[in-house]
């Protein structure tokens, strides 16, 4: 059901962990539909020069976790806020069908995590 | 040649066993006679078919007119359900079955719910026994029906089906068991048992897919789901599975045959299993009861990790299980058979089942609890729920 991108992503993912004292952080997601995910950011003048993600989910979750962690690494907040899960999802070659809200939890993650990064310096 | 990946699914689906194949093959070609047909051809089709409906209906103790052959599991839930519902539904409307059954069952009383049945769940408790008295407590003068699996498919929990119909015959109703992943494995005799209508499937016991039967006792009302033409005593209408039925009998006889040593064999590997994953993975739960359990069967929930990930993982490492979790089904609902026992969602979100084989070795369920420990842990570190070890007590 799985294409090989997927697979292998999942296999080896990249920026697994949680970033200490982040600048920002956004967890979205429950256990009841059985996946969280959080993502940590760290921001220097409004670039993500290191995103985190950990995940309570399936095998397309933790990709897309993955590889949305890896695109927004070096964008600016701006940019990283126009990553779209089709995006996400197009770098990974596709999902089935009903795995797609996973990567829109990956987009919504991206989305609270630096809300909570605005939310803190307007603080 | 690539080497094959470990088989512990064998509650999905056995490899067809070379007795039945052997006994199959010339029933696809030489003796290829439609059973219905008056000539030699189709004669010597019906001598194939009525051997093989005296061999099952003597296994489980029921008379050759009372075995009706089907396509499996799913038709013999389906039938035994909507048949027995709509025959009798001047007498009553109401409906009680376990809430752990298989989907066949489920979703035949939603569709049943829609015609104007009432559907009723009997209570199972932590381990998915049913609860006798809450039985006795929801039977009514108008249950007609009263339905639960034999072994459940998910945790393997064997019911105490004797109980359940007498319970069910004290107050007038039909009983039904599926006996899908018991058949074959559990020494079963309808009488005794005192069932109406059992359901058995063919590919559970090494024998083909497509194929099972529906025991349905003698003098019992039973309207047919497959109408068509003269088959199965107009009954069930369809040519008849010749190749297949054939299949199914062989099989069956050779897990009768062998009922004893494989029950001890599969059991030894399971409890050897079951004992080496409690003692050696942290946070996990075993789902299901220790004694009173299919041989075969292990089913655990790894806390703080999701099941599709796991099936997943140990995948990649060369061992293919079977996941309870919605994910891998398509669906956002965690287990309903683990939640009716009571887990809270992340667990049952979190669960896997083991289910081995006669063909399975010790050495490969060693090997299976090394990648486990591995592939949960890895897991693990990438779970937001999951913090460092031995903070969060397990609930």
């Amino acid at each position: 059901m799985y294409n090989e991108k997927v697979m292998e992503v999942f296999k080896n993912p990249k920026n697994v962990g949680e970033i200490e004292n982040p600048d920002g952080i956004g967890t979205v997601g429950n256990a009841s539909c059985g996946d969280i995910m959080q993502i940590s950011l760290k921001i220097e003048n409004d670039i993500i020069v290191d995103a985190k993600f950990k995940t309570f989910g399936c095998a397309a979750a933790i990709a897309t976790s993955s590889t949305a962690t890896d695109m927004i690494i070096g964008m600016t907040i701006d940019e990283a806020l126009k990553v779209t899960n089709k995006k996400v999802v197009e770098c990974l070659g596709g999902l089935p069908s009903q795995k797609l809200h996973c990567s829109v939890l990956a987009e919504e993650a991206i989305k609270k995590a630096i809300e909570d990064y605005q939310a803190k310096k307007n603080a | 040649m690539e080497k094959k990946p470990i088989y512990f699914d064998h509650a999905a689906t056995t490899p067809l066993c070379k007795e039945a194949l052997d006994k199959m093959l010339p029933y696809f070609s030489e003796v290829f006679g439609n059973p219905n047909s008056q000539h030699y051809y189709g004669r010597e089709s019906v001598k194939a078919v009525d051997e093989a409906r005296d061999s099952i209906a003597k296994i489980i103790n029921a008379k050759p007119n009372e075995v009706y052959f089907t396509s499996g599991g799913t038709e013999g839930d389906n039938w035994a359900l909507r048949g027995v519902a709509h025959a009798y539904k001047e007498k009553g409307k109401h409906i009680i079955i376990s809430p752990i059954e298989h989907a066949a069952m489920l979703t035949t009383a939603k569709a049943l719910k829609k015609e104007g049945f009432e559907i009723e769940y009997m209570k199972v408790d932590e381990f998915g026994f049913v609860d006798l008295e809450h039985l006795k407590s929801i039977i009514r003068k108008d249950t007609i029906f009263v339905g639960c699996m034999m072994a459940n498919n998910e945790v393997g929990t064997i019911e105490p089906i004797k109980e359940i119909a007498q319970i069910a015959h004290a107050n007038g109703s039909v009983m039904f068991t599926d006996a899908v992943q018991a058949a074959g494995v559990l020494k079963i005799d309808v009488k005794d048992l005192g069932v109406d209508l059992m359901s058995m499937s063919a590919h559970k016991i090494y024998g083909p897919k497509g194929v099972g039967a529906l025991y349905i006792r003698n003098g019992l009302k039973v309207e047919s789901i497959l109408t068509g033409g003269h088959q199965e005593r107009m009954k069930r209408g369809g040519t008849t599975n010749v190749a297949g039925i054939v299949g199914f009998s062989e099989a069956f006889r050779i897990a009768i045959r062998d009922i004893d040593k494989n029950f001890e064999y599969v059991s030894s590997l399971r409890d050897h299993f079951i004992d080496r994953v409690l003692s050696e993975v942290p946070f996990v739960k075993l789902n299901g009861p220790r004694e009173n359990r299919l041989p075969a069967n292990a089913d655990f929930s790894f806390q703080f990790i999701e099941g599709e990930s796991i099936l997943f993982s140990l995948d990649l490492a060369g061992i293919a299980v079977s996941s309870g979790s919605a994910c891998s089904s398509g669906s956002l609902e965690p287990s309903h058979v683990l939640l009716s026992l009571g887990l809270p969602e992340e667990l049952a979100h979190g669960s896997i089942r083991f289910s081995f084989g006669k063909h399975n070795t010790i050495e490969e369920v060693d090997y299976a609890v090394d990648v486990i420990k591995e592939s949960v842990q890895r897991l693990r570190e990438m779970s937001p729920l999951f913090k460092a070890e031995g903070e969060i007590k397990y609930v």
